[in-house]
Parts: structure tokens; C-alpha cells; sequence
């Protein structure tokens, strides 16, 4: 018989562990997955984790990993602020679709014009954007005590219909024979956010890594940082010390909105190109994901970030092989429980599991 | 006379030499193609008709000549080039791209790999190595009009639409005008869902349009969501959309349109392993058969039947063009004379609705 027993400290050691255990448990599950479908799991696994990073074309697909995980990164980072106070920002979703229609706007507003200044200005207009939309369940939570989660979720829904009005209506694409679409602003060389495309450095990866250390230094070197973290861990100890929980909630709203819309941003205007109706495709909801899988540390972030790009990059690898050719579903069946063994071998970090004798059941 | 013989002995000598390098050269390797799918190869419509259709290509060309490749459910945008840039750096030599949103991923992609053939659907850039190819679907929506305006008793027929782009209008405004021919009180009701694939958004505008007194629903979107739901209004009908969808005949599915690729595929690839490939732009319809329609059933009545079908043979025989005037903008001004017939510049990029039709295009 199995015990559980809540540990007096978490436990160092398996904080660490844990996402390594996790991965190996999801090797051997996806494996046995794989086989049940009559695939070689050794090579479905080799596929997915070994063949973007030193296979023949790793070349190619590193710095897309890159590209794939920037806009994660940078969403993610902002989000992990308001869930470590508990402010539950779900709609970064909709922040990033507005964050890039702000920035295009300007882009393409400046069309054709070739200017130092665009793309500076784009980027300001897409952090304000994300910022924005981030402040109405902000301001309405602060003012009227509504539930952010459901405000900030269902403005996903209002930007998703405002995306298609944009790509159908006035950021359409002149001479794109009525088809919807904004011009490709990657092919702009004043807007555009690509520094090198063939290695996939975009400002979006610089800005990500920037959010990064700007977060990490937040968190433990700062007195804004610590708040956070007190208010999330003792709202009442934080309220006694005189944190004013409307102005975080405002600032956590804030940056992850700004982040998010930055992200949307950079996105739009290098690898997506232009705003098309089908722009936006998760990132904002599976950066809820990274948030957690990376513990809502920054350094962590980067990592989760990291190795979902992998999943994904290698996933579709193993896709399109004809000697694997592994369904879609078997995909993400398989980054599925990642997370589910992430969240489940996160148990060993509190509890420790005792063997007890003699029970009867 | 001697001259003549000598010239004909080398060209045999010649013939015979290259003959075996030639084989040689392709008994070796496999001509390997690429496809990408926006959807899931299940999805009971659009990729799943491309799906099959390559499936045929491989049976005719034999899988001794050739790989097939695939990867479905791909975003539209950086995912896609990715996937299409993967395709060809693991040697694939013809990609086809079957969404619209696969366009300047496509054109992107091919500008990297000059050797390696794209193919894309349903879009207008083109490349050296880049041919794009698309079906008359209007034609096989004009046969569904004049279906919908017969079996309709409410005289309300609801429109699914999915992204309002002109291959979506052109059929709209086909099915229409063949509707209102045969059955002058007819009335349109359009929802546009703004996704080519959405089981939920497609069964919820279905009901939408049923509860608005719609009995017979057309849709332009791939799932067979639309057709279920009709099946359990009741006296409610439908079409297969890009797959037959025949588990729901023989109604509320009374008919279909069926796209039928496979032909094309196993064209181009052939072109691609006889080196013959060049850049295209394929516009085909009922007649070349890369438009089907799917078995009417006997919930129509044999006189619509006879007359649908009497349509199609007209279609494809080239003696009727659905676009046929006299026929008037939805803002009331001239359009086609009587008897003038649309051209391809204007269906292609088609961005109006006929009189009658109400409500905007969304923009």
C-alpha cells in the first residue's frame, strides 16, 4: 500500500527532477502508444526529439525552433507575473491578435514609404494594443469586481471577429484580387521584424529573451517582484504590508497584455507576413501551458517554451515520414501527456510517497 | 539514300543508349510527393477529398514509382512553410498545397527549392515553379440550385458560407440564380461561419438557419455537421460538400458535390517523372470530371432529377454556361446581356452578389 505524505519543505531535488522524469515517462508511454499503432516507437521517438536538433536538417529546423518558440516565450513570461499573484489572464489570446492588427496598422498605414522609424513605431503600437485590450478586464475587475478570467477570455472572441473585419475590410490586401488578407508586410523592408530568416532571428527572439532576464530580476531582485509573489502566496499577509491589489491587478493585466500584443506583433510582421483571418493559431492558450510547465519561473519558461517547439517541429516530422507518416491525433496525444505526467510527477515535489505494510483493504 | 539510313542508324544508336540511362535514372528513385492539408484526413469533406484523390494517384502511378508523403492539420502560415521546407529538403519533388491560406507560404517555399515542384490550391500566384489549380465548383452549385429551389416548401434555402473569398460568392450566386429560375419566390439566407472547417460553427449555423425556416441548407464549409444536424430536424435537406458524404443519403444528403483531384494529381506527377512538368494555371470543371456530383437520391422527385441531370450532361458538354445572361448586380446594374456568358477574369476574382440576393458580402 501507497502512502502519500505531505512534505514539511518542497523538495528541492524533485523540482528539478520532475520535468526530466516527466519527459522519460512520456518517452516510454508515447512509445508504447506508437508500437499499439504498429510504428517503430525507438525510431517515432528519435524522430521527434533527435532529428530537429542533430539530424541532417537540423540546420534548418533550429532556427525555427527559434521562430516557434519566441511568441510562447514572451506570452508566457507576462502571464506567469498575474498567475504567481493570482490574476488569471486568459485572453492573451485576443491581446496578441489586437497587439498585431495595432502594429500592422501602422505598417501599412506607412505603405510604401521606407523609414527608420516604422518599424519602432509598429512596436510601440503593438505593445499599446496588447496593453489595451488587457485593461478592460483590468479596469473592470478594479472598478467593478468582474471575473478576469471570463472577461479576458471572452475578448478573445471580439478580436478573432475584429481580425476577420480587419482582413476582409480595410487592411485587405489592394491588389490581392478581393481575396482577404492584408500586403505581406515581411516583404516590407521598413516594417518587416525578420533581422535573419535563416536563422531565424526575428526581434521577437531578442524580445523574448530580454522579457526573460527583465522578469527574472523583477522577481527576486525587486520590491514589485516580491508583491507579486506575496500576494499570490498570502493575499492577506500582502494586503496587511500594504500591497494595493487594484494596482497589481493593473500592472499584471498590463504587461502580460503588452507582452502579448508585442508577441502578436513581431509575428505579423516577419513569419506570418500579413493579417489574414486564420493569423492567430493558439499561442495565446498554449502559453498558458509553457507558463506552467516552465513552474512560472522565467528561466523555466524558456525551457517549456524550448521543448514544446520540439514536440511540435519534430511531431510534424514524424508526421510527413513516410516510413512513420504518425497521425496528427497520435501528435498530440503525445504533448498531451507531457503535460499530464509534468503535472502528475509534480506531486513527488510536496508529497512523498511512503510504503506502508499491513494494510487491509 | 545512304545518308537517310546512316541519320536513321544513329538515331537508333542514339535511342538505344539513352534508353537504359533513362530507365536507369528512374528505375532507381522514387518520384516523391508532398502534400499538406489544413485539416485532418478524417474530416469528411475538403482534405479528406485531396486525401483520397492522392491515395488514387498512388494506385495508378504504382508505389513502385512513387513515395507519397503527407502532414495534416497545418496551420496556415509559419507552420506551413515549415512543413512544406521540410517536405523538400527530405526530397520530395512535387508538393501540392491544398488551402487557400498555403499561398505565400507556397510562393516563399518555392523560391528556396527552384528544383522541387509546387503545386497550390485554390490561389492566383504562380512561379516557374509554381502552378496553381482549382475547380468550377459553381458548376456542380448551379445543379444544386436548381435541386434546392424545387424541394424547397418553405421557399427559404440557408446558405452556410465559410471565408467569404470569390470562390465561396461565385457559388452562392450559382446556386441562387438556378434556384430562382425554377422557383421565383425562392430566398437565400446566408451565415458565414469565417472557417473552411468548425463541426460546432457549422451544426450551430445550420440550426440558426433552420429556426429561420430554411428546409433545404447548402454549405460551402467540409464537415458533415450541417447535414447531421438536418437529419435530426427532420424534413430537412442537405449536400455532401467536397466528399460524397453518403452515410446520410438517402436524406437529408440528396445529392453532392464531389471533388475529384485524382486525375490531376496523377497528371502532374506524371509530368513531374516524365520531365514535362510546366507552370499551369487549371481552372476544371463537371466536363474534365474534376467536379462530381454525387448520386441524386429518390427523396427528389424524377422530374427535378431528370432535370438536374439533364443540366449536368449541358454543363459538360460546354452547351451551357451557368453564368449566363441576362443577369443583374445585386445594386441593380447591368451585368451580363442576354446571352453573354461571364468571363474567367470576373468569376475569378468575383466579388459581387446577383439581384435578388440579400444582405452584403462581409467586409
Amino acid at each position: 500500500m501507497i502512502r502519500l505524505e505531505k512534505r514539511a519543505q518542497p523538495s528541492k531535488v524533485w523540482t528539478y527532477a520532475t520535468p526530466l522524469l516527466a519527459v522519460v515517462l512520456t518517452m516510454l508511454a508515447g512509445g508504447l502508444l506508437f508500437a499499439a499503432l504498429g510504428k517503430d516507437p525507438v525510431l517515432a521517438i528519435r524522430t521527434i526529439f533527435y532529428e530537429p536538433l542533430f539530424g541532417q536538417h537540423a540546420s534548418f529546423y533550429l532556427p525555427q525552433l527559434l521562430v516557434k518558440a519566441a511568441p510562447l516565450v514572451l506570452i508566457a513570461i507576462g502571464l506567469s507575473l498575474g498567475f504567481r499573484a493570482g490574476i488569471w489572464n486568459i485572453g492573451a489570446e485576443g491581446q496578441y491578435i489586437i497587439g498585431a492588427l495595432c502594429g500592422a496598422g501602422v505598417g501599412l498605414a506607412f505603405y510604401p514609404t521606407e523609414s527608420v522609424l516604422i518599424f519602432p513605431l509598429m512596436v510601440i503600437a503593438g505593445g499599446l494594443g496588447g496593453w489595451a485590450w488587457a485593461m478592460i478586464p483590468a479596469i473592470l475587475k478594479t472598478r467593478f469586481g468582474t471575473n478576469e478570467i471570463l472577461v479576458s477570455l471572452m475578448l478573445v472572441y471580439v478580436a478573432e471577429k475584429l481580425l476577420i473585419g480587419m482582413s476582409l475590410g480595410l487592411m485587405k490586401n489592394p491588389e490581392g484580387f478581393g481575396f482577404p488578407g492584408s500586403r505581406n508586410l515581411a516583404h516590407y523592408p521598413s516594417a518587416t521584424s525578420w533581422i535573419d530568416q535563416s536563422l531565424g532571428l526575428h526581434w521577437g527572439v531578442a524580445a523574448a529573451l530580454i522579457a526573460v532576464i527583465a522578469a527574472y530580476i523583477l522577481l527576486t531582485r525587486h520590491m514589485l517582484g516580491f508583491n507579486i509573489r506575496l500576494a499570490g502566496q498570502a493575499p492577506r499577509a500582502a494586503r496587511f504590508s500594504g500591497v494595493n491589489p487594484n494596482r497589481l491587478v493593473v500592472f499584471c493585466l498590463g504587461t502580460s497584455g503588452a507582452l502579448a500584443g508585442l508577441a502578436g506583433l513581431f509575428e505579423v510582421a516577419g513569419p506570418t507576413g500579413s493579417v489574414t483571418d486564420s493569423f492567430n493559431v493558439g499561442y495565446g492558450f498554449t502559453a498558458i501551458i509553457v507558463a506552467f510547465l516552465g513552474r512560472l519561473h522565467p528561466v523555466g519558461i524558456l525551457l517549456a517554451a524550448l521543448l514544446m517547439s520540439l514536440t511540435y517541429i519534430g511531431g510534424g516530422i514524424a508526421q510527413s515520414q513516410s516510413e512513420l507518416q504518425l497521425p496528427a491525433a497520435a501528435i498530440q496525444l503525445f504533448q498531451g501527456m507531457l503535460l499530464f505526467f509534468l503535472l502528475a510527477t509534480d506531486l513527488l515535489t510536496n508529497y512523498r510517497l511512503r510504503l506502508t505494510r499491513g494494510a487491509t483493504a | 539514300m545512304q545518308k537517310r539510313t546512316l541519320l536513321k542508324g544513329a538515331v537508333a544508336a542514339l535511342a538505344l543508349a539513352a534508353s537504359p540511362a533513362f530507365a536507369e535514372s528512374h528505375g532507381g528513385e522514387k518520384t516523391k510527393v508532398g502534400f499538406v492539408y489544413v485539416g485532418p484526413i478524417t474530416d469528411g469533406g475538403w482534405t479528406q477529398g485531396h486525401h483520397h484523390s492522392a491515395t488514387e494517384m498512388l494506385k495508378e502511378l504504382g508505389e513502385d514509382n512513387v513515395e507519397m508523403v503527407y502532414q495534416e492539420n497545418v496551420a496556415e502560415g509559419p507552420d506551413s512553410e515549415r512543413v512544406m521546407t521540410q517536405m523538400a529538403l527530405d526530397g520530395a519533388d512535387i508538393i501540392f498545397t491544398t488551402s487557400f491560406g498555403f499561398m505565400d507560404p507556397t510562393i516563399n517555399v518555392a523560391a528556396k527549392f527552384p528544383d522541387v515542384k509546387f503545386e497550390h490550391a485554390t490561389g492566383y500566384k504562380t512561379a516557374p515553379n509554381v502552378s496553381v489549380y482549382s475547380a468550377r465548383f459553381y458548376e456542380g452549385r448551379a445543379i444544386q440550385g436548381t435541386i434546392a429551389g424545387q424541394m424547397t416548401k418553405s421557399n427559404v434555402v440557408g446558405y452556410i458560407g465559410s471565408v467569404p473569398i470569390p470562390e465561396v460568392i461565385r457559388g452562392i450566386n450559382s446556386a441562387y440564380i438556378h434556384a430562382k429560375k425554377v422557383n421565383p419566390d425562392v430566398q437565400f439566407k446566408i451565415v458565414w461561419i469565417y472557417d473552411w472547417l468548425d463541426p460546432a460553427k457549422e451544426a450551430d449555423a445550420a440550426k440558426v438557419l433552420i429556426e429561420q425556416g430554411a428546409d433545404v441548407i447548402l454549405q460551402h464549409t467540409d464537415s458533415t455537421a450541417p447535414l447531421a444536424i438536418a437529419k435530426e430536424a427532420g424534413n430537412v435537406i442537405g449536400f455532401g460538400q467536397a466528399s460524397d458524404m453518403y452515410e446520410y443519403a438517402p436524406s437529408p444528403r440528396v445529392s453532392s458535390i464531389i471533388d475529384n483531384w485524382a486525375p490531376y494529381y496523377t497528371a502532374r506527377v506524371k509530368a513531374v517523372m516524365d520531365g514535362t512538368w510546366e507552370t499551369t494555371n487549371t481552372w476544371d470543371g463537371i466536363g474534365p470530371g474534376m467536379v462530381g456530383i454525387g448520386e441524386i437520391t429518390d427523396a427528389v422527385p424524377a422530374d427535378v432529377k431528370a432535370q438536374a441531370e439533364e443540366m449536368k450532361a449541358a454543363i459538360a458538354a460546354g452547351t451551357y454556361h451557368p453564368f449566363t445572361g441576362p443577369l443583374k448586380k445585386q445594386d441593380g446594374s447591368d451585368w451580363l446581356a442576354e446571352g453573354e456568358v461571364a468571363d474567367d477574369g470576373t468569376l475569378a476574382g468575383m466579388n459581387f452578389y446577383v439581384e435578388g440576393i440579400e444582405g452584403d458580402i462581409p467586409q
